[in-house]
This record gives structure tokens, sequence and C-alpha cells, in this order.
């Protein structure tokens, strides 16, 4: 099942739709517009990587050997880790690879998984919920164990292992299919009990009166209801998905080198904390203030859209 | 509650069956042959015919699976002939690597995972629901405001990051902590408690900060219930309100997490043990993949599963006590 758009508000001839109080609401909030700050800043560097990185003229797996000190052991050459008009950011220590384009190139894969993953988590629980909720009987029964069963596996321990013994394959594709896999029983249930909760309004059953087949009410009365805590869940999954992508890469079986992630950046900068902290340090705060980010917006969206679960 | 308690008893078995079978898929089918890693570089047919018959390896799929379960639960007896070794209950194997039993590595480590992660819950217990309840009661104050802010920077900290952080700060720059190594309970409980402090602290980090907003928000639905109110016209003191009628039915959320985190956790910390050298069943689990030693990622699969399962049951067993409206 394909997840139907929302379906457009009709719009209201007086007063303000349920939408657009809550953009309203929205817009009140300085913290709503920091954190889109930060998100859109973000996504555009990750859109833009290999623009941005020509414009700071170096290409993410260029070595730069004159950037390094090779009597000190590679230490990045100048203040702040190697800071300089022609590295913004300074060096990798050792390779003196340019850390601004890595970190760009960097967010272009961390958001990608992390998007993608939350994206298909989104579509397959949202699907799985409604189906739960919906039609009940056996429907419920399969698809509420299928959650449980998979909420019961050992997600971390599971995703390394069949992230370590795949060898041959997209690595992308691959962590994103691994993390989507066990991320969807958590909106299928939040689904399942919004669902179970709308199936007999009257709206609903009116809807099926005037003979509206199951994939009619499903989409076009059923779903609608629901998008609103969707949408607020789903801004809450994605930090912890970009949260996941950084701790697989971290541990050295996400994406391979020389395709430049921040975890795996992180991972490869602990050897340096000592002698170069900023080389640590840049990784770390763009993946902190990312996830940050997101969970700011997604709190004011559970607040605004899902006020029942808002209790704010 | 007997009955509810044989039927979550049997769905804690099947849950274990079915991860064990998705486990015993994906490992024993996808990557190359396990016997001719056991075998080595310079291997002869013969002897890696005669090392896939001992292993089972000959044997149809569903086979080496039933015999696996069976021998979780009455040992088995593997090979035959003069190479025949019995493997004692519970039996998950030998490791490919070093030949010892699954059953004693785990156990050898579990002591290790088990200190991490009980005293790094009681850190985040404390300082998480100290926050989240003070937070609740001063709803909207400045207190609230700051506590919360502090919980969702947190929040976002990766656990490398922090342990990093740790380390930078307690060991390198102030010399207040020696860098980690685990020394047993039973050995010297006070270094054993000292040493443990700084994985504890990143891990606590992590989890109180989560822990600190859901147990506000609960904390807040449940002071508005109508019963909260007819406990304050009573006249009871506040601190009986919010304790005995406040705490015990708002905890209810938190103690669904609290069980999946800790349940995870025992088997599960492979960042935080890696970064901190602790030789847990994470590390072994890490171990075992970069040698392929089959036997230990599935042993180690099967326990943190276990621990989850189990410690789900014991959650649910528990919101009867916790919270009186819940019956079984």
């Amino acid at each position: 099942m394909t997840t139907a758009p929302a379906a457009a508000p009709a719009e209201t001839p007086s007063g303000s739709g349920p939408w657009r109080l809550a953009r309203a609401e929205l817009r009140r909030r300085t913290s709503v517009k920091v954190s889109l700050a930060v998100v859109a800043l973000f996504l555009l560097m990750a859109a833009g990587a290999p623009l941005l990185s020509s414009l700071g003229g170096h290409a993410p797996d260029a070595f730069d050997k004159t950037a390094v000190d090779p009597y000190l052991g590679g230490r990045p050459l100048g203040p702040l880790g190697g800071v300089s008009p022609r590295h913004w950011l300074g060096v990798e220590p050792v390779t003196g690879r340019d850390l601004f384009a890595r970190v760009v190139h960097g967010a272009q894969v961390s958001l990608l998984i992390a998007l993608t993953a939350t994206a298909i988590v989104v579509a397959v629980g949202t699907a799985a919920g409604i189906a739960a909720g919906y039609f009940g009987g056996r429907t419920d029964a399969v698809l509420s164990r299928l959650m449980d069963l998979t909420m019961s596996f050992p997600s971390l321990i599971f995703m390394i292992a069949m992230l370590s013994v795949a060898r041959d394959v997209n690595r992308i594709v691959l962590m994103t299919a691994v993390i989507g896999l066990f991320g969807w029983p958590g909106i299928a249930r939040v689904v399942r009990g919004q669902t179970l909760s709308l199936k007999h309004r009257e709206y609903v059953d009116a809807a099926r009166l005037a003979g509206a087949g199951p994939w009619r009410v499903l989409t076009r009365a059923v779903l609608p209801g629901v998008t609103g805590p969707v949408i607020a869940y789903t801004t809450l999954l994605v930090p912890g998905m970009i949260a996941t992508e950084a701790a697989l890469s971290y541990l050295g079986v996400g994406v391979r080198p020389p395709t430049p992630s921040w975890g795996q950046m992180i991972a490869e900068s602990v050897a340096f904390y000592d002698t170069d902290p900023m080389y640590f340090v840049i990784p770390s705060t763009c993946l902190f203030l990312t996830v940050l980010a997101f969970t700011l917006l997604g709190d004011a969206l559970r607040d605004v859209l899902d006020p029942r679960s808002a209790r704010a | 509650m007997i009955p509810y308690l044989g039927r979550r008893l049997l769905a804690v078995a099947s849950v274990l069956v079915a991860v064990a079978a998705v486990t015993f898929t994906i490992f024993y089918v996808l990557p190359s042959d396990p016997a001719a890693a056991a075998c080595g570089k310079s291997c002869s047919v013969e002897r890696l015919a005669a090392i896939r018959a001992h292993m089972g390896l000959d044997q149809p799929l569903w086979r080496q699976f039933a015999d696996f379960v069976t021998g979780i639960f009455t040992g088995r007896t593997m090979g035959s002939g003069r190479y025949a070794l019995h493997c004692a209950f519970p039996c998950l194997g030998y490791s490919y690597e070093n030949s010892e039993a699954v059953w004693d590595l785990l156990m050898d480590r579990l002591p290790v995972s088990a200190s991490l992660a009980l005293g790094a819950a009681v850190l985040w217990l404390v300082l998480g629901l100290g926050a989240g309840v003070t937070a609740a009661l001063r709803k909207d104050t400045l207190t609230d405001r700051a506590l919360m802010t502090g919980a969702v920077a947190a929040a976002s900290l990766p656990v490398y990051f922090t342990s990093m952080m740790l380390i930078y700060g307690l060991v390198r720059t102030a010399g207040l902590l020696a860098y980690p190594q685990y020394v047993p309970l039973t050995g010297d409980p006070v270094r054993w408690a000292s040493n443990l402090l700084l994985p504890w602290l990143a891990l606590a980090v992590l989890y109180a900060a989560m822990y600190a907003r859901q147990s506000r928000s609960s904390m807040i639905e449940t002071m508005a219930e109508p019963y909260i109110r007819t406990a304050r016209a009573k006249g009871l003191p506040r601190r009986t309100v919010v304790v005995k009628h406040g705490l015990r039915a708002g905890m209810t959320p938190v103690l669904t997490l609290f069980g999946m985190d800790l349940g995870g956790l025992l088997a599960g910390a492979v960042i935080t043990e890696s970064i901190f050298g602790l030789p847990g069943i994470g590390r072994l689990f890490y171990g075992a993949l970069s040698t392929g030693d089959q036997p230990v990622i599935l042993g180690v699969t099967l326990l943190a599963a276990a621990f989850i399962v189990v410690a789900n049951l014991a959650v649910d067993l528990l919101y009867a006590v916790v919270d009186p409206r819940v019956r079984y």
C-alpha cells in the first residue's frame, strides 16, 4: 500500500482550518524558527555538497600533504587543526583531506540514509498500523505479533551483525534497509491506536454507509485523521535515525571509506583527540546540532498536532 | 494471574525461537562456508568434508536448526566417532576461534556487562526521574525550562561523544579518575565502582535525559487526573499526594521504557564497552564479527533477545504492583 498524500483539507470558508491553526501556533515559537533554520541549513548543505566543496576548492577525498606536518606525525599545520583560507574548517591529520568538504559530503550521506529510512519506516508503519486497527481480527493479531517480535529483536546488535555479514552490496542502500527494518513497529502502534479510536466515529460510519469501499474509507476518512500524530512522530524519528546511522558508521560497519559520514569521521578522529581536538569537534557538532534541531522541531509539532499526547 | 503468566511465558519462548531462527538463517546461509573458515588457508578437501560433518553442516538447514534448539535445552553430542564432543546443557555450540563453549564465554563476560548496565541504570533513574518529576511539579517555571532544555540537549549527545568528553575532561585534563579498567565486584568493590564511574556516567547522561522528558510529561498528565484532586481535597499532605498517588501511576510509562532499555543494554552496550575497553558481551560480539565467529554471534544475539523479552515480561508483571488500576 502506498501512502496517499495527506488529503488536502477542504478550505473552510470561515474561520481557520486545523492546519492553519497549527501553522499559526508553530510560527509563534522561537524554538521552531531556530530549529527549522538549522534543519534547512543542513539539508541545503547536504543537497549542495558537490557545489559547496567545489567552492571550497577541495574534493572530499583529495589528499593535501602540504597542509600537514610530516615531522609531527601528520599534525595539521596552522591553528585550530589547520584552519586557513585554503581549508575553511582545517584538515584531517596525516592525510590532509579538507574537513569542510568531508563534513559537507558527510551530511549528504548521513541525512540521505536517515531520511530515506524514516520514509520507509513511516510508510510501512502507517500502512501496518491502519490495517491492524481498521480490519482488526486476524489481520490485527498477525500484525501485532509481528510488531512484538520485531521489537524483541536486539536491534543494534542485529543491525551490526547484518551489516557486517553482507559484503558486496551498496552500503547506503543496505544501511537504509537495515535501519528501516527495525523502526516500523513504533509508528505502527501509534497509528493502530489512533485508527481504533477513529474507526467508529460518525463520519467514518457515514462514509461506509454511503457505500465507500474499504480503500476509500481508509485513504479518505481514516488516513487524514492519523496524519497529525504521524507527522509529529516522524519528525521525532529522524534524530534517532541520524544517531543510529552515526553509531553504525562509528562502529565501522556503516558506509565504507573513502565515502565520508559523520559517525565514521568521529570514529577516525578519536585517535587524534589529544593532538587535534578540532578534528573531533567539527563532525560531533554537526551531528549534535542536527539531532537537536530535529528533536526540538518534533517536540513542537507533537505539541501542536497531537495534543492528546502533548500534555504541555 | 497464573494463566496470564503461562500465556506470557509461552510467548517469550516462541519469540526466542523466532529470533534464533532468523539469526540462524542469516548467519548460516548468507556468508561463506564456516567450515572453510574454521579449516584455515591450507585445507585439504577431505579435511574440509570432515569438518563439515563434524559441525553438522552436511545436514539440511532445518535439521541443523532443530539440533541447535535441542542442544540449548538438553545438551547434545556434536560430531561422531573419534571426534564426538559432548556439549552440555545449555549448549550454544563452540567458538570457531578458540573452541571454547559459547555459553561459558557469555557467562564469563556477563558480569562486566551487567555491572555496566545496572550501575548506569541506577544513576539514570535517579537523575532522570529526579529531574523529570521536579520539572513536572514546577511546570512552566524557570527550573522547568532549564531542566528540560538541558534534557533535550543531553538527549542529542551520542554516547561516544559524551564518553570522549568525559575522558578528556575527567581523565586527561583534571586527572580525577583513572582510565577505566574492569575490576570484579567481588575482588574490590571500591575500585569496581570507581573504575566503572566513567562508563556509567557516559551511558546515564543519554538515558537520564530521555527519562526526564518522559517522566515529566507522564507526571503532568497524572497530576491532572481527578483522583489526584480528590486526594488533595481530602486534605492529604502534598508529599503524600505526589509520592503515593501521583508517582505510582505516573511511573508506568517510564517502567515500560526502563524494561526495554535495561534489557537492551545488558547485552547491547557495544559502543560504550568498546570505547572504554570493558571486556563485556558487546566487546565479545564485536570481536566475533571481525573474525566471523558465527556460534558466538548467534549466542550473543539470542542472549540479548532473551534479556529483552524477559525484561519486558518482568515489567508487565510489575505493573500490577506499581499501578493499582492494573489487574491480570
